[in-house]
């Protein structure tokens, strides 16, 4: 090791290592840019960050109910408004979520090496519904009754109801605050990073050649 | 592997850059989400339809109450005859060989008749004599002496009336069921089964599935459910309670028991109403792995360059130059 | 809002009004974000990166 060597340049340091990686796959520059190509000019480009904004939202508020306890909201008309927070921006957040899903495709997203940046986006979507899924189940009203009623033949045809059981508040509530949301979380998180790694996708090229 | 930095100076190569403020952009998105959501919540607020208890059964449909529990006894309903997770009285759902429901086992023991009417009673029995005299007589007679008061006592409910939230019977031999009965839909009516099937002899719990399970073996949580447009064959799936938007991402989940062969009895290549949650899950868990494989599967992936909202997006990349 | 929704019935399709609604508005919602002009910062600037 050659003592003059500045600590930072030193090669044998696993630490000097992880940020020369970094700087190569997601410099500054690309995660937060200040310019964009002149063709992400269009407002569908826009469903995407309101997507996020309507997640942040929804766990904003959902950390609110959390902390408060499940029976609050039923009881305090604060704890009403709450829950109408949360239920109003998962509405949005899958409004807008899809609104990008059709954006998405529509501009085959997916070309120039970007095909698992859409298949994390579709898992996020699966993730999600199951996410609103086991938060409908958590609301201790009658709707979640029907549904986890109901809800159980599908699971316990499928043999997953013998894991995943809908009729057990407790399993569905935990899975609700805080396994699936941690999961949706690093997988949105993941999905952006790529996005930024590798830049907005270039229009279909217009003389129809297919480039994946 | 090519750093992904590099990848995307090659990329934009050539490329025009225009300035763009991507922070201040989601900035805007949370605050407009914020204002929408927070002015939606204030005026319409959001659903909470008070859940159903076994009391308000037993109070506003004792007979079905009353059926339900014989029903229990008889091993004739939904969950006596379920299979797993709950028990080994039925197969479940299968499509040929691929049958889940039975890989895993009982996971979730519930024996209906000992977990919904025997073990209630044996707890309301301490001090009831005659209640504990007839759970006596129940449990030391056969089988078939068993079915034949079960038999006997719901052919004769068919006719039941109500009296001062009594269920009334014509005479017959129904050997200790109609004080068995009577004592149930008493300790029901009164709040006290919910109790008992919530708590199961412990004290904390936060697992629900006895009580429903029970609830769901009669018909007045799903009328209840009707009203909403809640039920399976209603689209219910999509449905919210009151006048509130649902799970409108559930669309094509919902749409498949609607159509056949989910909905007829003979179906197609062995899938019909008996295995639609089977046979549903697993088009669904396809139909889903296709989406998020489109980047391989021809003509999916083409349909994009063929429809042209492309160029309505892209309008100001393929309009002619102007100047150059 | 408790009350029972209206429903939309047309063949085998039976929709809610509040779901319709929400899927004809994320429709409109999409054409309009189509055709709607984006404001451009440095629109006219000829100048290659």
């Amino acid at each position: 090791m050659d003592a003059a060597e500045p600590i930072s340049e030193q090669p044998t340091s696993w630490t000097v290592r992880t940020r020369r990686a970094i700087d190569r796959h997601l410099p500054m520059d690309h995660l937060l840019p200040v310019r964009q190509p002149y063709y992400v000019g269009s407002w569908v480009y826009v469903f995407g960050v309101i997507t996020i904004a309507a997640l942040v939202w929804v766990v904003a508020s959902g950390v609110v109910l959390a902390f408060m306890g499940p029976q609050w909201w039923h009881d305090s008309s604060v704890g009403r408004f709450f829950n109408s927070l949360h239920f109003w921006s998962v509405q949005l957040f899958f409004i807008f979520m899809v609104l990008h899903l059709w954006g998405q495709y529509f501009m085959a997203g997916w070309r120039h090496g970007r095909a698992a940046t859409w298949a994390i986006g579709v898992v996020i979507f699966g993730i999600s519904i199951l996410t609103a899924f086991t938060g409908y189940l958590s609301q201790q009203n009658f709707d979640s009754q029907f549904i986890a009623v109901n809800a159980k033949d599908a699971m316990n045809g499928a043999g997953i109801g013998a894991f995943f059981n809908v009729l057990n508040f407790g399993q569905m509530y935990g899975l609700h605050i805080m396994l699936l949301p941690i999961g949706v979380t690093i997988l949105v998180v993941l999905h952006i990073v790529m996005v930024r790694a590798r830049g907005v996708v270039k229009p279909i090229d217009p003389e129809g050649g297919a480039r994946s | 592997m090519k750093p992904m930095g590099a990848t995307q100076e090659e990329y934009y190569r050539g490329v025009r850059m225009v300035p763009y403020d991507l922070v201040k952009e989601l900035v805007l998105a949370l605050a407009g989400v914020g204002i929408l959501a927070l002015a939606v919540s204030a005026i319409l607020s959001s659903p909470d339809v008070a859940p159903i208890t076994i009391a308000a059964w037993a109070q506003s449909d004792p007979v079905d109450f009353v059926t339900t529990a014989t029903n229990e006894l008889a091993g004739s309903t939904t969950s006596a005859g379920y299979g797993n997770p709950y028990n080994t009285n039925g197969s479940g759902q299968a499509w040929g060989p691929i049958a889940p429901q039975t890989w895993f086992g009982t996971r979730i023991p519930i024996d209906s008749a000992t977990t919904f009417v025997i073990q209630p009673l044996q707890r309301g029995a301490s001090s009831n004599t005659d209640l504990g005299a007839s759970l006596d007589t129940w449990q030391k007679a056969g089988a078939d002496q068993q079915g034949r008061w079960t038999d006997a006592y719901t052919k004769a409910l068919a006719d039941a009336s109500v009296k001062d939230g009594k269920v009334m019977v014509a005479d017959g031999d129904y050997g200790p069921l109609p004080v068995m009965m009577s004592n149930l839909l008493g300790i029901a009516q009164t709040g006290g089964l919910d109790g008992l099937l919530m708590v199961n002899g412990r004290f904390y719990q936060t697992d629900y599935t006895p009580a429903l399970l029970f609830m769901g073996d009669g018909s007045y949580l799903s009328g209840q459910a009707e009203q909403w447009n809640l039920l399976g064959d209603q689209w219910g799936m999509m449905n919210e309670t009151g006048r509130y938007p649902g799970q409108t991402w559930l669309w094509l989940y919902t749409m498949w028991y609607q159509v056949p062969p989910f909905t007829s009895d003979t179906g197609f290549i062995g899938l019909n109403s008996s295995n639609a949650d089977l046979g549903i899950i697993i088009l669904m868990t396809l139909l889903t792995a296709a989406l998020a494989l489109v980047p391989l599967i021809p003509i999916l992936r083409d349909i994009p360059h063929w429809v042209p909202i492309h160029r309505l997006i892209w309008r100001g990349y393929y309009a002619p130059k102007a100047r150059d | 809002m408790d009350s029972p929704t209206t429903y939309f019935h047309w063949g085998f399709i039976l929709i809610s009004v509040p779901n319709l609604l929400v899927i004809a508005g994320m429709i409109v919602l999409f054409a309009i974000a189509l055709v709607v002009p984006f404001p451009h910062g440095g629109e006219g600037k000829n100048g290659r990166r």
